[in-house]
């Protein structure tokens, strides 16, 4: 009852794994299975990150109990299956909730450590890995537990499961005064003007949403969201939608996007507006809509996602005339940006602007993806691993300079190399040069 | 009024499911099973998310000694007292083919030893006047199958007390609910080959949940089953026995 062998996917379903998974139910059988294989969440990274298809995996997702909660102190223990969106359902209603929230709500607590996941408010509080007080990992047979601040914590926050399997944390969690968010929306008409708009921002969570099929004067246009909690009670959320099958290629063609984008730019009146959300609706907005990935049909998609640093801004405005000629864009274009805030050695974070895009996962995706790739690498920038599927082992190094340090950990942690995931193995992340 | 439950077989996902929404209605809950260590945790969850009370006690079905503890527990809250039976094991039937001593094990986890338990349970009920139990049987009991004949022969026998249970409880002002789950995605269900239609645990808690809440008899859970095993039960027994389904 412990095995079963079966194709899975991230959540990008472009990339595939064939082999056994393993979702123990409780600790014991957990131990059991523990130090086989690599432990994976939800899957709601992209690509291969959760995936390991020359061995087995580990399911978390039914170890997925609060342990304890504080409302004095404003932590909470869970075991690493929890996901944020149930623990801020629990907590928000009691004053508080998780102090970074990833832009799904499925994420499990393990996942978000395990890639040091930023949110909407990185510049003002980091990264999630640097809201995590503790960590309990089971390694060889033994939970130990690891606090903030040591080299083994470092290694396991946005350490991609190679350290072990992480069982538990203790998170600090940030007062939440209602369920409300007021959101204030404005449209951006350039790349520049979006860039100053961010920077000049002092609100607590932002972030902006860019029209990809703009070239032109009208590339990085979009949509500015900048956001605080409040003390007030949201309008009810809509119902939750769901898409049954895979949808048609030509749902997400070039022609339909062009006109979602402008319809979607066109919602936010010339003057902007502001509006009371619901915690949910404003963090997590496509949750609304379940098995959304099957928008873009059985090929799947990839997700491009980069940061570049402050003073290389204009790189991105090079990649989005890039992505705008390319005739591949997707909706789901979104531009951050970042402190200097990470939780752990192979953290994503660094200070400056963040620009994420989906592909569908067509033969020319790949190349578009790889050039983005060089063009972030010129410029000093870093590409996000829970997204990435077409990296090269000698960019990861110049991109991830505690690389070598991180591995060192990583390969005492787990000297067989039973953890790597199909991620590790293609850009031989547990090598040491 | 203050409603306390115990649920046997804590540790299994649907009876996990269905102590979260218990604990979302502030109720307690008295969590038995053999694995002490893993309804610890289960219980912190509960209290964490509302539950009045959240106790774990040591119970097997195997063994009798741990029965009696559990009602004295149960009579020390007050309010209604509440029941629901989570426990079951289903080996291989090639397991139990190549050594029959393993029949009467299932007998004990998934009949005889949660019965034992609800007829202690009954009296108190009945001297309350109020009182749901809610067993947890299985589709496999409709019928006897080439597949997991012993386990569904154990599951009828379950059933049928249930039914007689009723009966009794419905005199004294309890309530007993039967509960026949399809598939439902669980370690149980795993790595068995040829799934379909398998529910999230926590469909299966909504719906004992709703039941209790509208005094149903017998549910299927999801609900589409009752059509399926009416026709399973249909087919005439020169045909059924031919069939391997």
């Amino acid at each position: 009852m412990t095995w079963r062998s079966g194709s899975y996917t991230g959540w990008g379903r472009a990339l595939v794994a064939d082999g056994p998974m393993a979702r123990p139910e409780r600790l014991s059988a957990l131990h059991k299975v523990a130090g086989q294989a690599p432990a994976i969440g939800n899957r709601r990274s992209y690509a291969d990150a959760c995936l390991n298809d020359d061995g087995s995996v580990i399911d978390m997702t039914r170890l997925d109990r609060i342990i304890d909660f504080d409302p004095n102190a404003g932590t909470v223990t869970v075991e690493a299956g929890v996901t944020l969106g149930d623990l801020t359902t629990l907590l928000a209603p009691r004053g508080w909730m998780p102090a970074v929230l990833p832009g799904t709500g499925h994420a499990t607590v393990g996942g978000a450590i395990a890639m040091d996941v930023h949110g909407k408010n990185h510049v003002s509080v980091g990264s999630f890995g640097q809201q995590v007080r503790s960590l309990t990992v089971l390694r060889n047979g033994q939970s130990e537990v690891e606090t903030a601040g040591s080299d083994e914590f470092r290694a396991s926050v946005g350490g991609l499961g190679q350290t072990g399997i992480i069982t538990q944390a203790t998170l600090s969690l940030a007062p939440c005064p209602g369920t409300g968010v007021r959101v204030r929306e404005r449209r951006m008409d350039s790349f520049d003007e979006h860039i100053a708009q961010l920077e000049a921002s002092t609100s607590p969570f932002v972030v902006g949403w860019i029209d990809a099929t703009a070239t032109g004067d009208a590339t990085g246009r979009g949509i500015m969201e900048e956001a605080e909690l409040v003390d007030r009670t949201p309008p009810p959320d809509k119902k939750a939608k769901s898409v049954p099958f895979d949808a048609p290629h030509a749902a997400l063609s070039g022609p339909v996007v062009r006109a979602f984008n402008a319809a979607y730019l066109r919602r936010v009146p010339a003057m902007g507006r502001t509006r009371i959300r619901s915690i949910d609706d404003f963090f997590f907005p496509l949750d609304r809509i379940a098995n959304w990935n099957r928008l873009y049909g059985k090929r799947g998609f990839h997700q491009f996602q980069c940061v570049v640093p402050t003073a290389e801004a204009d790189a991105l405005k090079d990649m989005l005339e890039f992505i705008g000629t390319s005739g591949l864009a997707s909706p789901l274009v979104v531009l951050k940006k970042l402190g200097e805030g990470r939780g752990g050695m192979m953290s994503f974070p660094m200070e400056g602007y963040t620009l994420a895009v989906d592909f569908p996962a067509r033969a020319k995706a790949a190349d578009v993806i790889k050039r983005l790739n060089q063009m972030t690498a010129d410029v000093g920038g870093r590409v996000y691993l829970a997204k990435d599927a077409f990296l090269e082992p000698d960019q990861v190094a110049s991109m991830y300079p505690d690389h070598a340090a991180w591995a060192k950990i990583a390969a005492k942690s787990d000297p067989e190399g039973a953890l790597m995931t199909a991620l590790v193995r293609r850009l031989k992340l547990r090598e040491v040069a | 009024m203050q409603q306390t439950w115990l649920i046997l077989g804590a540790t299994s996902s649907m009876a996990r499911a269905f102590i979260r929404k218990l604990a979302h209605q502030g109720d307690g809950i008295i969590l038995a099973g053999r694995d002490t260590d893993d309804m610890a945790a289960t219980a912190r969850d509960a209290r964490v998310r509302g539950a009045r009370l959240a106790e774990v006690m040591r119970f097997d079905a195997r063994d009798a000694d741990t029965f009696a503890p559990l009602i004295d527990r149960m009579a020390r809250e007050e309010g209604t007292l509440n029941a629901a039976v989570f426990v079951g094991s289903m080996p291989p039937q090639s397991d139990l083919d190549a050594a029959p001593d393993g029949i009467d094990g299932v007998i004990r986890d998934s009949f005889t030893g949660p019965s034992h338990v609800l007829h202690l349970l009954a009296a108190e009920l009945e001297q309350r006047g109020s009182g749901t139990i809610v067993g947890v049987g299985s589709v496999a009991g409709d019928r006897g199958r080439v597949g997991n004949y012993v386990y569904g022969a154990a599951k009828a026998g379950f059933h049928t007390y249930l039914s007689g249970l009723r009966n009794r409880l419905t005199r004294a002002g309890g309530h007993v609910v039967t509960v026949k789950p399809g598939f439902v995605d669980t370690a149980m269900t795993w790595d068995v080959e040829g799934m379909f239609l398998v529910a999230p645990p926590e469909k299966v808690a909504d719906d004992i949940l709703r039941a209790v809440e509208k005094r149903k008899n017998i549910i299927y859970t999801p609900g589409f089953w009752r059509l399926i095993m009416t026709i399973i039960r249909l087919v005439p027994e020169p045909i059924f026995k031919k069939l391997s389904i």
